[in-house]
């Protein structure tokens, strides 16, 4: 049933609980709280890429506001690290530790009543240091010829990954041939609200309150008490409203340490505000990679092999929990995408450089391997001279084969792969397409097809050995006097409508009006140990366990129900928010067995329920390997050859999430997605000099698409159901950023082919575009 | 990112603004390119002084053949059509493209000038129309051709003790055709190339270039430009020798187009 039938649980669009407050301005961020006695931090920060640190000068009279790593006592390093064999461990401490490895690098935290002032402090500190040269190029760093970053390290990589199938008789047997050199640049994670920290010592409870913009309430905890030396109940965290995550806050943040530790030699309440600057130039940097990739293919463009070698900028430590290989490493296993591949060489290089730590971004990985799958089979389309359309359709895993398992043992649970690509050629007029190129008109038509594994636990994690592997996914349910609902999950929602469409999970059980259902989040203090919101994971992990716990809870109270009736427990169902006999003849609501359980217990036989009306209960799929939802994105665009402009015609996304909890919703995730997906395909770039130096210090250099670069875009939903999970939903909640850079980019050459010009490298800006069709111009000459 | 302390003062006559200013103080309009320099910390003013207060800072009137745009007025005022006729016209199509609406409900075109960021879009378009900037300082009015007011990278040939006090341009007939394109890599933000193209009746055509990480090229007589776009933009480019292949192919393409949309020759 959907919303406009009247329904309200799984599968309705429900206008969001949460936007009244979001609408209002009465949204709560940790900018939005303060503390009596709060004092401000601003961290001085490394100027440099490359250097040994030999002091730091206080200034004069203000001495007792400024610390160092040395004023810190007890402070741990942060230890991100891998169990996947050769993986080379980093140190990376809280405040600078005699050395500088990234502009940007915290060195001193400077404290004050305002802000300014702790900005006064830290520009009036001398620092000594002897400049070293920078590691800054990612197919340098690993070289023996570069300074290493770490001294301890043999050479600049946290790690290799090798897959060795056979491919040198491919050579001999493939119709079809393609390499191609190809390079997705550094982006800074933008979203609206920075990182944010405010810590205070509660010395009644004797415990650190830590409020703080993340997305991984627990892990935070258990992270931070291992780097401040207590014991996790010693720590709360409370994350409020957060104004966008999508990866960046799921770090662990030498600030959050800092400003911990701050608060409790001071005792008094301490915050730090990440601003702009910070965040594009020190901390939010993603993506970055290089790949040499060489296809072979038959006549029918099916693929015979792929070779790979593929060079990821993991920057200058490993962060928390997630580690400095998330990409990279997952290159060799997402390659093949939803296609069935016989054969895969891939060797992969987590470069360390004199950059910020890669951290997890929306897609992690995906995004630049689908954008070199794509490209790569639109070469071997053109070099066969068959569609984009047919070697995708040659290749994909075709639905009578699922679950289907593929070369690097990933399972797909399910879906009709190639029906999302029919579907979506099928929006489009191609002939007239082909008609205005054909007049000269320089546009094009792309496609990128890729499937999202979302909601992995134990099994996948395992396999990497990060500090912590997700298990079962717990949900708290209590069932209040006056009937009201509270779920409480250690997942968090910030932009997700988890508050909206958990309501309709447990509505979806029990029937209670999701107005009466509370969602609880973000605060360990209140719900159940969770390794939080990422991968794409809370809607199947938290919404099975919600559903879990709140059946759990059917039985409890249609037990008390059914002693209110005067029937055995079997003879009842909760239904629609009811006790129901089965019998049809009589019913009790949930809302009056609550009061009756907690207010008149006299009404009620001794003894029944026990254990009273709260549940927590634990939920994992089985197996659990993940959803696998897939999607079909295409793009028209427009090239203006002679300043490299891309626009973009129209744009169609086909995605299939399993079932959808609430659809509406599931649009605006994928629609976030698609325009940051925009971002990587043709604005965002963070370029870095020789020196190591960001060369994009403020959002007027860092280009993010807004809402004029953002096209409306049609939107196509298959749903087919996932085996393994609850109500057959899959996660979905990155794979908007995933397909348009792949997109994006086929349509620029499909535009461009007639030019014999062909865009490599990501963001396809205007100087790139330009450029490829230059070259191709001189070339001609 | 907050600004370095520094004293705020609202003159509330010209004599004390020119006051304030001769003793070092930083002049304040509508603060949108000065704003984000203080937070970065890249300017550092003791005291900054907020004109939007001065009488008649504001304003536009009309005099013999010469429209008279106080430094006060905002973009979004020109956009809504606060100057009369043909220029007007003109000027508000240039408002409207210049960054966001509510830059533009704070920003000045005075302000800008004399900020004399070289891809801002007054930067270009004066010098194009023609007309003065008309100084103020403490021995009265003077006026500065707009094709020399900006003569470096935020340098202009105001003194120090000048404050701008307004801009003229000239009354345009009804025929004036009128050509105008910038490169931006995204709405609202600033141009990597300007080009703008005005042809009068009877007199020889005029072209500005600007845009390029320099004060812009002022082309007297554009006749050329109009007469073959295509050589001339490429010769005209020449005076920018530091360009990369990319601006320097949008330079000649703002100027190309420049022409086009003025409707060529």
């Amino acid at each position: 049933m959907t919303a406009e039938q009247g329904g309200l649980g799984v599968g309705a669009s429900l206008r969001r609980k949460e936007d009244a407050r979001f609408l209002h301005g009465r949204g709560r961020f940790v900018g939005d709280i303060t503390r009596p006695g709060m004092l401000e931090v601003a961290f001085l920060r490394s100027p440099v890429a490359h250097a040994k640190l030999r002091s730091v000068t206080k200034p004069a009279g203000a001495e007792k506001s400024v610390f160092t790593l040395a004023d810190l006592p007890g402070v741990q390093t942060i230890r991100a690290n891998s169990a996947l064999p050769g993986f080379r461990v980093s140190e990376q401490p809280a405040l600078a530790k005699g050395k500088l490895r990234h502009v940007g690098e915290a060195i001193a935290a400077c404290v004050a009543e305002t802000r300014a002032e702790a900005e006064d402090l830290a520009g009036a500190c001398v620092l000594d240091y002897e400049a070293l040269p920078a590691v800054h190029d990612m197919l340098a760093a690993p070289l023996p010829t570069s300074p290493l970053v770490h001294e301890a390290w043999s050479m600049n990589a946290f790690l290799e990954t090798r897959r060795d199938d056979d491919v040198s008789g491919l050579d001999a047997i493939a119709v079809a041939k393609v390499t191609r050199t190809l390079r997705t640049s550094r982006q800074c994670m933008a979203p609206i609200e920075g990182r944010g920290v405010l810590a205070e010592w509660d010395p009644r409870l004797e415990q650190m309150i830590v409020t703080t913009s993340t997305q991984m309430p627990h892990v935070t905890k258990t992270g931070l008490a291992d780097c401040l030396g207590l014991d996790e109940g010693q720590v709360r965290i409370v994350s409020p409203d957060v104004g966008g995550g999508f990866g960046y806050k799921g770090i662990l943040l030498p600030e959050e340490i800092v400003c911990a530790s701050l608060a409790m030699q001071l005792g008094r309440p301490v915050r730090w505000l990440e601003d702009r600057y910070e965040q594009l130039t020190a901390s939010a940097n993603c993506r970055e990679h290089h790949y040499v990739i060489t296809a072979w293919a038959d006549r029918e463009g099916k693929l015979l092999g792929v070779e790979c070698e593929a060079t990821v900028d993991a920057g200058a430590y490993s962060s928390y929990p997630f580690g400095a290989c998330l990409e990279a490493a997952q290159v060799g296993s997402i390659l093949p995408g939803p296609y069935i591949l016989p054969l895969l060489r891939c060797h992969t290089i987590s470069a360390c450089t004199n950059k910020p730590p890669i951290l997890p971004y929306r897609g992690v990985a995906r995004t630049g391997v689908c954008y070199a799958m794509e490209t790569t089979l639109d070469a071997l389309a053109r070099k066969l001279g068959i569609s984009a359309e047919a070697i995708r359709l040659a290749n994909l895993v075709p639905p009578n084969a699922m679950p289907y398992r593929n070369l690097v043992g990933k399972v797909f649970d399910s879906g009709d792969y190639p029906e999302s690509l029919r579907r979506a050629v099928a929006a489009f007029d191609l002939d007239t397409i082909r008609a205005r190129q054909a007049r000269g008109e320089v546009v094009g038509f792309g496609l990128a097809t890729f499937c999202e594994q979302g909601a992995h636990g134990t099994s996948v994690y395992h396999a990497w050995g990060i500090p912590f592997v997700p298990g079962f996914e717990q949900a708290h349910v209590r069932l209040s006097p006056d009937g009201v609902l509270e779920v409480r999950v250690g997942v968090h929602s910030h932009g997700q409508g988890m508050e909206t469409t958990l309501a309709q999970v447990a509505h979806e059980i029990l029937g209670v009006h999701p107005d009466k259902v509370r969602v609880v989040h973000g605060d360990t203090a209140l719900t159940p140990y969770s390794t939080g919101t990422w991968g794409s994971r809370a809607m199947v992990m938290a919404g099975g366990a919600v559903a879990e716990a709140c059946r759990q809870l059917a039985e409890r109270v249609g037990a008390i129900g059914a002693a209110l009736l005067q029937v055995a427990a079997t003879d009842v169902e909760v239904i629609g928010g009811m006790v129901r006999r089965r019998d049809n003849d009589g019913a009790v609501s949930i809302a009056d067995v609550a009061r009756t359980w907690y207010r008149a217990p006299q009404n009620l036989p001794p003894g029944v329920n026990k254990g009273g009306l709260e549940v927590t209960a634990g939920y994992r799929p089985d197996p659990d390997t993940g959803t696998h939802s897939y999607a079909c994105h295409a793009a028209v665009v427009r090239v203006d050859t002679e300043t490299g402009a891309v626009v973009i015609e129209d744009y169609l996304i086909v995605e299939d999430g399993g079932k959808l909890v609430n659809p509406m919703i599931v649009d605006g995730q994928v629609l976030g997605g698609l325009a940051q997906g925009i971002g990587t395909a043709l604005y965002e770039e963070m370029p870095y000099d020789a020196a190591g130096q960001p060369l994009a210090a403020t959002l007027a250099d860092y280009l993010l698409p807004g809402t004029s670069d953002v096209p409306d875009v049609r939107l196509d939903h298959m749903e087919t159901l996932s085996p393994w999970t609850t109500f057959g939903q899959k996660g979905i909640g990155e794979s908007g950023a995933i397909g348009p850079p792949g997109a994006i980019v086929n349509a620029i050459n499909d535009a461009l082919a007639p030019l014999g010009a062909e865009v490599t490298d990501l963001p396809a800006s205007p100087p790139r575009v330009l450029a490829a069709i230059q070259a191709a111009q001189a070339a001609r000459r | 990112m907050k600004p370095a302390s520094f004293s705020y003062v609202r003159p509330n006559s010209w004599p004390e603004a020119l006051k304030l200013v001769a003793a070092g103080a930083r002049p304040g309009a509508g603060t949108q390119s000065l704003g984000p320099l203080l937070n970065l910390r890249l300017a550092q003013p003791d005291t900054i002084a907020d004109l939007r207060h001065l009488p008649d800072y504001a304003g536009v009137a009309v005099e013999g053949g010469v429209v008279r745009i106080g430094a006060g007025t905002t973009h979004a005022a020109i956009e809504d059509g606060a100057v009369p006729g043909r220029v007007g016209e003109i000027m508000a199509g240039v408002a409207r493209g210049i960054a966001y609406r509510p830059v533009r409900n704070r920003g000045t075109i005075g302000g800008s000038l004399a900020h004399a960021d070289p891809a801002a879009d007054w930067v270009a378009v004066l010098p194009a129309l023609g007309g003065a900037a008309v100084a103020l300082g403490p021995r009265g009015e003077r006026r500065i051709a707009s094709a020399g007011f900006v003569k470096g990278i935020f340098e202009t040939e105001l003194a120090a003790d000048e404050l701008l006090r307004a801009v003229e341009v000239p009354v345009l007939p009804a025929e004036a055709r009128w050509g105008h394109w910038k490169f931006c890599r995204k709405v609202g933000e600033f141009s990597k190339a300007t080009a703008c193209f005005l042809a009068l009746p009877g007199k020889a055509p005029r072209a500005v270039l600007a845009a390029l990480d320099w004060p812009p090229l002022v082309i007297e007589d554009a006749s050329m430009l109009a007469k073959d776009p295509v050589a001339e933009a490429a010769r005209i480019v020449t005076a920018f020798p530091e360009l990369g292949a990319w601006r320097r192919a949008l330079a000649e393409t703002a100027l190309r187009r420049a022409v086009e949309r003025a409707g060529g020759a």
